[in-house]
């Protein structure tokens, strides 16, 4: 599986509220809560990403509340994955379990600007910087992370299981 | 090699006699909680995997984010999980006017005790480590999983050890012991980790103290804070839980990424400024700045709105008027904290000083609804957040406080210090 796509860049920090504030929280439409994505942060942000855009962020990305409402509507505004130097540990529950790739790489953190065009191999962990010709190695999964997303998330590996 | 406290309770319910961190393991769940914004959103989710709960006493659904319900599309997901839990004949479902904020009202409630393996799908799920538990906030998709099979993966945390010391000072309170801790180690100082809280200094904290300290180990990234059973804790389970419970204690040969000590007598009152919950600043340093005027003080939720902590905000309250250019909103967690409040005078003095008493609910915490902030409005909040925009507008500010520091500033009109009661510089 691969991803491409423009980056959009964020600091330290970013909290599920700013994400998707709890005001829009009385619904869980993905397509709604998608349109309010990034607003207390980046009210720019829902109009101009494209499908297989990618948001990199330095440390404690997804802070704050459990709301899955964060990641998934991320992923419905057509976000491919988020490259964080860490991310929170909740938020790194629900976008496994949602299916929105997530990989931490403090190197590519670093080393990618917003706007940088961005290649993700998933298997591999390998990203590509095309806009600036570098590239960064990122953790892979636990074996057990994997077969979830593998599997499609968890409701489906729950499934199977049966 | 020794485990943890969590590290014990995780390996009980894993069905195994050790485990180390970084292990990934299958627990066994004793208490699955929703809210009325997760829980929703849940139910779609677990009609995938089954059609009834795997235990009706072990789900629990508590609506309380945006309870009495703030518009049709909030009615309509109170409602939904109404329905949910009268189809499944859930032993635990706390409606309106018999409920209060889900961190407060479980262990009043008697609904989680020490030794259990928790989830809520609330990140302040937290909290119950006060009692002795392993207790985890958690996602929609995990909290579905768990109500249809009663077990959910964890990776085993390592941890980081706190060892408390001594005896804190008046009007120092659990507040400023947790924001004075994620103060020093940051935001992520305790990511995906353990706070096990230890040291001859918790005998001198009340329950809770332990819950706001516990309710707050997110807001250092924690995956869980915990504190030993002792005499309190097992006094409260006595009072307010029928439930057997299992009391676990680490071994001496524990092994912890760090440990950190704190001398409670050291701790002053502390105030978590705007945006981050670690941007702690003592009192002290508060008063050297120019005074911080501001608009609005809330009182209450999961963090602060237990019974000790509306007696000490009524007592710098009492005999004072709030200053003319704050409002302030008082919010007991529960209906019991409510009712106790009157009967012990409280809510005359909150009244009678200028305050509105809101009936038990998350509130104005995560500006949902009741005392949304508009720009440039500053707030001192008892809660546990300072995000931008948390409580309302992008450019309000709020400051994170114990009920002292915040009953203090209500009559001040700006950040004031509580030994002070009600300040000197106006």
């Amino acid at each position: 599986m691969k991803a491409l796509g423009h980056v959009f860049k964020y600091g330290d920090n970013v909290d599920t509220d700013v994400i998707i504030p709890a005001r829009y929280l009385n619904s869980f439409d993905a397509k709604e809560l998608a349109s309010h994505a990034m607003v207390d942060i980046d009210p720019e942000f829902a109009g101009k990403v494209q499908p297989g855009d990618i948001i990199v962020a330095n440390k404690n990305f997804g802070c704050g509340s459990s709301r899955e409402h964060a990641p998934l509507c991320l992923k419905t505004a057509g976000v491919s994955c988020v490259i964080a130097e860490t991310f929170a540990r909740i938020f790194y529950r629900n976008a496994i379990n949602i299916g929105l790739p997530i990989i931490e790489c403090p190197e590519a953190a670093k080393g990618i600007e917003a706007g940088d065009e961005v290649e993700i191999d998933f298997d591999s962990g390998r990203i590509y910087n095309r806009t600036k010709d570098t590239e960064f190695q990122g953790q892979a999964f636990p074996e057990f992370m994997q077969e979830l997303i593998a599997a499609g998330g968890l409701v489906n590996y729950t499934n199977r299981k049966k | 090699m020794g485990m943890t406290m969590t590290q014990k309770i995780l390996a009980a319910h894993a069905g195994l006699d050790s485990v180390e961190a970084g292990q990934l393991v299958m627990a066994k769940l004793d208490v699955v909680m929703a809210n009325d914004i997760t829980g929703p959103m849940a139910l779609p989710i677990f009609r995938q995997m089954a059609d009834k709960v795997f235990d009706k006493d072990k789900v629990v659904l508590v609506p309380d984010h945006f309870t009495p319900n703030k518009d049709i599309k909030s009615a309509e997901n109170s409602k939904a999980i109404r329905e949910f839990a009268k189809e499944q004949g859930l032993s635990w479902y706390f409606e309106q006017g018999k409920s209060g904020v889900e961190h407060a009202i479980l262990p009043e409630a008697g609904v989680v005790t020490a030794g259990e393996c928790i989830i809520g799908a609330d990140s302040h799920t937290c909290t119950y480590g006060a009692l002795g538990a392993f207790s985890t906030g958690v996602g929609t998709t995990d909290i579905s999983t768990g109500m249809a099979t009663g077990e959910l993966w964890f990776k085993v945390p390592s941890a980081m050890k706190f060892v408390l010391k001594g005896r804190p000072k008046e009007y120092v309170s659990g507040k400023d012991i947790i924001i004075h801790i994620i103060g020093r180690i940051g935001v992520d100082g305790a990511l995906y980790k353990s706070m096990e809280f230890t040291g001859d200094g918790i005998e001198n904290l009340s329950m809770d103290d332990r819950f706001t300290i516990a309710n707050m180990a997110i807001e250092a990234g924690a995956k869980n804070g915990i504190f030993p059973v002792d005499d309190k804790t097992e006094e409260y389970l006595k009072e307010h839980c029928k439930k057997e419970y299992k009391v676990y204690t680490a071994d001496e040969d524990a092994v912890y990424d760090e440990v950190v000590e704190i001398d409670l007598a050291e701790v002053r009152p502390t105030v978590a400024f705007p945006h981050l919950p670690g941007n702690a600043k003592t009192i002290d340093e508060i008063e050297a700045m120019e005074p911080i005027k501001i608009d609005q003080v809330v009182i209450g939720s999961c963090t602060n709105g237990r019974m000790s902590d509306l007696r000490k905000a009524a007592a710098v309250l009492k005999g004072h008027t709030v200053h003319s250019d704050v409002r302030v909103m008082v919010v007991p967690a529960t209906q019991k904290i409510y009712k106790q409040c009157i009967a012990e005078g409280l809510l005359d003095i909150f009244i009678d000083a200028g305050c509105a008493v809101n009936t038990p609910s998350c509130g104005p915490c995560m500006g949902g609804h009741m005392g949304v902030m508009a720009a440039g409005e500053k707030c001192v909040s008892t809660t546990n957040r300072n995000f931008v925009g948390r409580m309302g507008h992008v450019e309000s500010l709020i400051y994170l406080a114990s009920p002292e520091t915040a009953a203090a500033s209500a009559i001040a009109g700006y950040i004031a210090n509580p030994e002070k009661v009600g300040g000197d510089r106006v």
